[in-house]
């Protein structure tokens, strides 16, 4: 049916996520022809590889946001979570399947804490968190004295590489943890916001959260599930980052927590709850990626980093609400 | 359109109450309360504020569970009480006033919402696609299932709610307020719809406070007041005039308005106003001392131009002119500072900050008068200018202090009026003042108004109802299709006529 597939593109067309495509691919092309490294096979493994970590609490982020609340104590969460998995894993010995099961186990334990004090004492979401990740990550320093772990097991510190292939001279590529981890916390994420029902339950309260009470929704188990799925994220994220990092630091993560809020707000997602994708998260991921990376190939000191990011953030949120006041009839009344 | 055919046989009845009460500590909500509803009737509640209407709906949707002793029977079958499942699975939904939808969703997912419903599993889109095209075309609705619900208009939305209690199996659809923010032709589609789901047997149960809607479109109409029923009526055998008394037990005549006073000066002249899109050629004139009432349609651009006159909507063309001499309103700045003063008709939440108190929003408009040499303001000032409006305009609060949403709808339209009366206008523009008001306070409003005019405040009073235009203004104006068709003495026209001008 082109006729139909004619209507998708022309709905694809006024989404947030066909702008940020046509900026990052008009951003890809100019940085390519400034620098010819930029598209090269080997620094989009990089990329990927260095930006797995912000992209999968990115994802976490996401569906805490379409549920209405927000959580930025998951820094803090991945740091508690990183330090206990490698300290147990180091001391009794553990494998693959342990390690995150102890880390998920970790970070949803963490992310429950927060829900409960939510949803049980209706306390604003952005305070519960802001309160957690001093909690939490107060604790692991007091109890680490910030010491920073630098034997991991042998194991653990090989990682992983898979669907070796060669490309150009001499160099070969493959999939490492951190893409493998990236690449099922997308699909994942994707299947439980779009192919389950929990995953619509999920958008439905953040859009309206008194109809969704009044039609049966289960608002105290869906926004459990929500902040323990922040939690779950967080524990696989710091996993990932202590291997490509190959230490485990306490007090390195903790601060990251706007690169996260970046790229989940660049890609769409808003704060007023019901609204956002997992595709606009990858573009938003994708553009914080290229920007950073970017004004490094380019020789700008990274410095400047930080003030690209908040320029194109307040740009891309001056569009957007530029683009709705225009939809809007022009005597919408006061 | 397919239905069922028409059936012959007498209506069974779905629902039968009898002996419903219920306390909330110690306030009757409803006493001894009986309703009978029967299959494929139109029935409507009316009754004021408080008077139990919500409660009982809320008794019916399973909300609430009545007092032990009363007894509920659905399709025959008897309950002691219901819960909201129970409710549902008999078929009862309830569209509430603010319809409950999922903005940020597509219609399609809206109507099958109830799909998302049940344990963990998977969602089947084809599916609700399905139920959802095959709902709207029950009962001929065409929608674009893949609109987001944010997008629609007001009456689109409430299509939306329609459907998806019709796609949940509803045998019996509980309407709030369902007509509160919709235009006349809007209006008339939904009748139109509400007998056709009529016919292939649902029982419509509408909640209004527009008693002539409610006689248009109900067969029978029971009326509840201070927590007890009045009784039920057959819609034809009343009239607006006998369902108010009965509702409030007062009498209601009305009057067209006899002038206190001469017409005082012209205070403001409107000539050639034109904007874009809005409305054109518009010249009129507002007197000291006299009510001006102006009705149109909705989208005639009667709202627009009453914000052109509070600045808010800058015109594109023509002048204002202000005891005289010519003005320019850019902002709402400046008519303020001028002395123009507008009522919004959306008093939730543009006119009110409902979780502060009495006092925060009755001296927002004045809070430099009050203020001393420092800037300051001291509290014995605002006490005793809030003290002052209270008295005046008769707010019932037990204590100004309370937050403004603890008040009824006709003392919250009270206190936007003392906000704005603070102010001391030449100017007043009231949109539908009496909204969501009940009809015994909507007398206490228009009383507030012939005494403004009376002090020589020159007051526009814009409403969709043409009874109030007609029996509370001087002067009446008509815009149509963004022209003003019809300026004319209220003395020397009707309701039929200004129905004709309106709809023209």
């Amino acid at each position: 049916m082109p006729e139909a597939r004619f209507a998708l593109f022309g709905r694809f067309r006024r989404t947030h996520e066909f702008w940020l495509l046509i900026v990052i691919l008009a951003l890809c092309a100019s940085l390519g022809l400034a620098n010819a490294q930029f598209l090269s096979m080997q620094n989009l493994f990089d990329l990927l590889t260095s930006y797995a970590f912000v992209g999968i609490l990115a994802l976490g982020l996401l569906v805490v946001l379409i549920a209405g609340g927000i959580d930025i104590s998951f820094t803090a969460t991945a740091s508690v979570a990183q330090y206990v998995t490698l300290s147990v894993a180091n001391a009794y010995g553990a494998n693959w399947i342990s390690v995150f099961a102890i880390a998920i186990g970790i970070g949803g334990a963490l992310g429950a804490l927060n829900a409960i004090f939510i949803q049980k004492l209706r306390i604003p979401s952005i305070i519960v968190s802001i309160a957690t990740l001093n909690i939490f990550y107060g604790l692991l320093i007091f109890f680490t004295g910030g010491k920073y772990i630098y034997s991991l097991p042998d194991w653990f510190a090989t990682g992983i590489f898979w669907f070796e292939f060669e490309w150009g001279k001499d160099s070969s590529y493959g999939v490492n943890l951190q893409i493998l981890a990236l690449a099922v916390s997308f699909l994942f994420t994707w299947l439980l916001l779009n192919r389950t029902n929990i995953g619509r339950q999920i958008y439905a309260m953040g859009g309206n959260a008194d109809a969704a009470q009044r039609l049966g929704f289960h608002i105290f188990g869906l926004n459990m599930l929500v902040y323990c799925y922040m939690g779950v994220m967080a524990g696989i994220a710091s996993l990932i980052q202590a291997q490509l990092a190959q230490s485990v630091a306490p007090t390195v993560l903790v601060g990251k927590e706007l690169d996260v809020v970046a790229a989940v707000v660049l890609g769409g997602a808003s704060l007023m709850g019901g609204v956002g994708t997992v595709l606009g998260t990858f573009l938003g991921l994708a553009l914080l990626a290229i920007l950073q990376n970017g004004i490094i190939l380019l020789g700008v000191s990274s410095y400047w980093s930080p003030f690209f990011v908040g320029l194109v953030i307040l740009i891309s949120v001056s569009a957007t609400a530029w683009s709705q006041r225009e939809r809007r009839p022009r005597s919408a009344g006061p | 359109m397919i239905y069922a055919p028409l059936r012959d046989e007498p209506l069974a009845i779905f629902l039968e109450m009898s002996g419903i009460s219920k306390r909330f500590g110690g306030v009757h909500a409803l006493r001894d309360v009986d309703l009978t509803l029967e299959v494929g009737e139109v029935h409507c509640l009316v009754g004021e504020n408080g008077s139990g209407k919500s409660t009982l709906i809320k008794i019916i949707s399973g909300v609430e569970a009545p007092e032990p002793g009363g007894r509920i029977a659905i399709s025959g079958k008897a309950y002691p009480k219901l819960n909201p499942v129970y409710s549902t699975h008999c078929g009862i939904q309830v569209i509430y006033q603010d319809l409950s939808l999922f903005p940020n969703l597509t219609v399609l997912e809206n109507i099958a919402m109830a799909h998302h419903l049940g344990g963990v599993h998977s969602v089947n889109w084809a599916s609700m696609r399905a139920t959802a095209m095959a709902t709207m075309a029950k009962v001929g609705i065409e929608l674009d299932p893949d609109a987001r619900v944010s997008d629609l208009t007001i009456a689109g939305r409430q299509l939306v709610a329609i459907c998806r209690a019709l796609a949940a199996d509803a045998k019996l659809l509980i309407m709030d307020e369902p007509t509160a923010s919709l235009t006349r032709h809007e209006v008339n589609a939904l009748i139109k719809l509400v007998s056709d789901l009529k016919r292939s047997g649902i029982c419509v149960v509408f909640v209004s406070h527009r008693l002539d809607e409610v006689l248009e479109i109900a067969e029978r109409v029971t009326v509840l007041r201070d927590g007890a029923k009045v009784g039920t009526f057959a819609a034809a055998t009343i009239d607006g005039r006998k369902l108010s008394h009965l509702m409030t037990g007062k009498a209601f005549e009305y009057r067209k308005q006899a002038r206190d006073l001469a017409p005082g000066a012209i205070v403001l002249e409107v000539q050639g106003l034109g904007r874009d899109g809005d409305y054109d050629d518009v010249s009129l004139q507002l007197r000291a001392g006299e009510v001006v009432g102006l009705t149109g349609l909705l989208g005639s651009g009667r709202t627009e131009l009453a914000l052109s006159l509070f600045g808010m909507n800058p015109p594109d063309r023509g002048t204002i002119a202000l005891d005289g001499s010519r003005i320019a309103l850019n902002t709402n700045a400046d008519a303020i500072h001028r002395g123009i003063a507008y009522v919004s008709e959306d008093r939730l939440t543009l006119g009110l900050i409902l979780d502060q108190s009495i006092t925060a929003n009755v001296t927002l408009t004045v809070l430099q008068r009050l203020a001393d040499a420092f800037g300051l303001i001291s509290a014995r000032a605002r006490q005793s200018h809030v003290a002052q409006w209270i008295a005046e305009l008769g707010i019932k609060a037990t204590n100004p202090e309370n937050p403004v949403k603890t008040l009824s709808g006709g003392n919250q339209q009270r206190v936007v009026l003392a906000k704005w009366m603070a102010t001391k206008p030449r100017v007043l523009i009231l949109d539908s003042p009496t909204v969501g008001v009940d009809i015994g306070a909507k007398d206490g409003i228009y009383e507030i108004i012939r005494r403004l005019a009376r002090e020589g405040v020159a007051v526009l009073m814009i409403s969709d109802e043409i009874p109030e235009v007609l029996y509370h203004s001087h002067r009446v104006l008509v815009m149509h299709e963004g022209r003003l068709t019809t300026d004319v003495a209220a003395a020397d026209t009707s309701e039929d006529a200004l129905r004709q001008a309106v709809n023209a």
